[in-house]
């Protein structure tokens, strides 16, 4: 009989040798499984992929927050702005060549970073067919809880803001409109505010976690660093969440009009 | 001396369904390790007629990695030690303890909280291992090693292979296993003719038993008994990193 417990040579399991009774089992180990060989196939570089196109998302929106900054400066000043990114480059390049560039590379990064995500997820509920009756948290943060459907909400708040504000198309003043028109419209909308102040929050805790696993996923982390790597991401999370809600709460509480 | 409620997860093989089965003992002592207690409800079950519970355990002393139970939803239990290094003292008179196998892809239930850990072997079989010439020990000097990297090598090496990473982690990854072999041998100057080939095969290996893909919670660090830090994991990724850009290929 071949007596096969995984990893104890005796293969005792219960016990009962008390009484000269062993209860044993006999079992086939599973079958080696074979790897697959594609680079995209590996869950690190799957990793890699979502870390770099978090990286490349990251930098955009610190741009795009100080950008929006530019409503305080006023109507004109945040129009000329938006203005601005259509004509960067020009005589030179065509019309909206920088804008474009941006657009595409933006596209590129969130459906790499949505197709690692889904890929990764997927794998993960293969790895726990059977859930546990009981389970308790021992460590893990809210953020890296929260971290995939939050990810999920974050994705339906870009199709809503770029209806919104770039193209109008669910903006209570249409496209028809200023950029400075359709921002004030939206936040002086309390519902739409509170979407988009929500949205903001679960943005600050995506990114808390993402840098963190960022760094730790590009092999950066270690005990030493841990500290400052995880001081980064407060800060920066912190500085696009504020940031980017300083303009509609000001609109909501008047000091934007 | 100690009552307590115990609701374990009891399932005939790999084909049938389990569930949960309510058993209550009685005459605890705290001095117990919570294997010896088992122990004790096992002997009532024989005496009554009934099937004892099964478990792994082998060395008792907290370094073969045999036993591993998920108590109350925190692997190993409440302490971060292995289950027999657990001891009653760490519970309450009256308590109701909730006792489940490992729960991953990669560890199918054999019978009741047994499960099967030869994905591991498998894992480590991939590339768990240096080209080292046979023969007399070589002088120990003749090598040497930075004190820093032997004492990452060997924190790393302390890894027993029990698989409470993979348990209580929420992906059901086994990255903190595979990262604390493959920083084992990547660390040392004997490891490196494979290191390249090493992370991808055995990376490979862990994606293709039904195991998770890492996402940097760490439950992994927080209930290993050997208290196998997160930094290995960054280990890994960069070595893995490394390698790909080195275009090292994985020899078969």
């Amino acid at each position: 009989m071949s007596c096969v417990t995984v990893r104890s040579p005796g293969c005792h399991v219960g016990t009962g040798l008390t009484f000269g009774l062993v209860a044993t089992v006999t079992t086939q180990p599973a079958q080696r499984r074979a790897p697959k060989t594609g680079r995209f196939d590996s869950s690190v570089v799957k990793k890699t992929v979502m870390a770099v196109s978090g990286i490349i998302m990251i930098l955009y929106l610190l741009a795009h927050m100080v950008g929006n900054l530019k409503a305080f400066s006023g109507a004109e000043a945040f129009n000329s702005y938006s203005g601005w990114i259509r004509t960067i480059g020009e005589p030179a390049l065509p019309a909206q060549t920088a804008l474009w560039i941006i657009r595409i590379v933006l596209l590129a990064a969130v459906v790499l970073h949505f197709w690692a995500a889904i890929s990764l997820w997927r794998q993960a509920r293969r790895a726990r067919p059977v859930p546990y009756v009981t389970k308790k948290r021992v460590q893990q943060s809210f953020a890296s809880r929260t971290v995939r459907w939050g990810g999920l909400i974050l994705a339906l708040f870009i199709i809503w803001h770029i209806l919104d504000l770039t193209l109008g198309a669910v903006n209570p003043v249409g496209y028809d409109s200023t950029p400075y028109d359709r921002l004030i419209a939206s936040f002086s909308n309390i519902p739409i505010t509170l979407f988009y102040v929500v949205s903001m929050v679960l943005l600050g805790l995506h990114l808390r976690h993402g840098i963190f696993a960022a760094t730790q996923t590009l092999g950066q982390t270690n005990k030493r660093r841990e500290r400052a790597v995880n001081g980064l991401a407060y800060v920066v999370a912190g500085v696009i969440t504020v940031g980017f809600l300083l303009v509609p709460l000001s609109v909501v509480f008047g000091l934007i009009d | 001396m100690m009552s307590l409620t115990l609701r374990i997860w009891r399932q005939r093989d790999r084909t049938k369904k389990g569930k949960m089965v309510t058993y209550h003992v009685t005459d605890v002592s705290p001095d117990m390790s919570f294997l010896e207690m088992l122990d004790v409800l096992n002997e009532k079950l024989i005496l009554d007629g009934d099937d004892p519970v099964a478990f792994d355990h082998d060395c008792r002393e907290g370094i073969c990695g045999s036993c591993g139970l998920m108590i109350n939803g925190i692997a190993h239990g409440p302490e971060q030690a292995t289950v027999c290094q657990l001891h009653m003292r760490s519970f309450s008179d009256g308590d109701v303890l909730d006792i489940e196998p490992w729960r991953a892809g990669g560890f199918p239930v054999v019978k009741d909280l047994a499960v099967d850990r030869s994905a591991f072997d498998r894992i480590i079989s991939a590339g768990g291992f240096i080209s080292a010439p046979t023969g007399t020990a070589p002088e120990a000097h003749s090598t040497p090693v930075p004190k820093k990297n032997s004492d990452a090598a060997f924190d790393a090496a302390t890894c027993i292979g029990c698989g409470a990473c993979v348990a209580a982690c929420p992906n059901g990854s086994a990255m903190l296993f595979t990262a604390a072999k493959v920083s084992h041998l990547g660390l040392m100057p004997q490891g490196q003719p494979e290191r390249d080939a090493r992370v991808l095969k055995m990376v490979a290996q862990q994606d293709a038993e039904d195991f998770g893909g890492c996402s940097n919670i760490g439950e992994c660090s927080a209930v290993c008994p050997k208290g196998i830090s997160m930094e290995t994991i960054s280990r890994l990724n960069h070595d893995l990193l490394g390698a790909l850009r080195a275009g090292a290929v994985p020899m078969s």
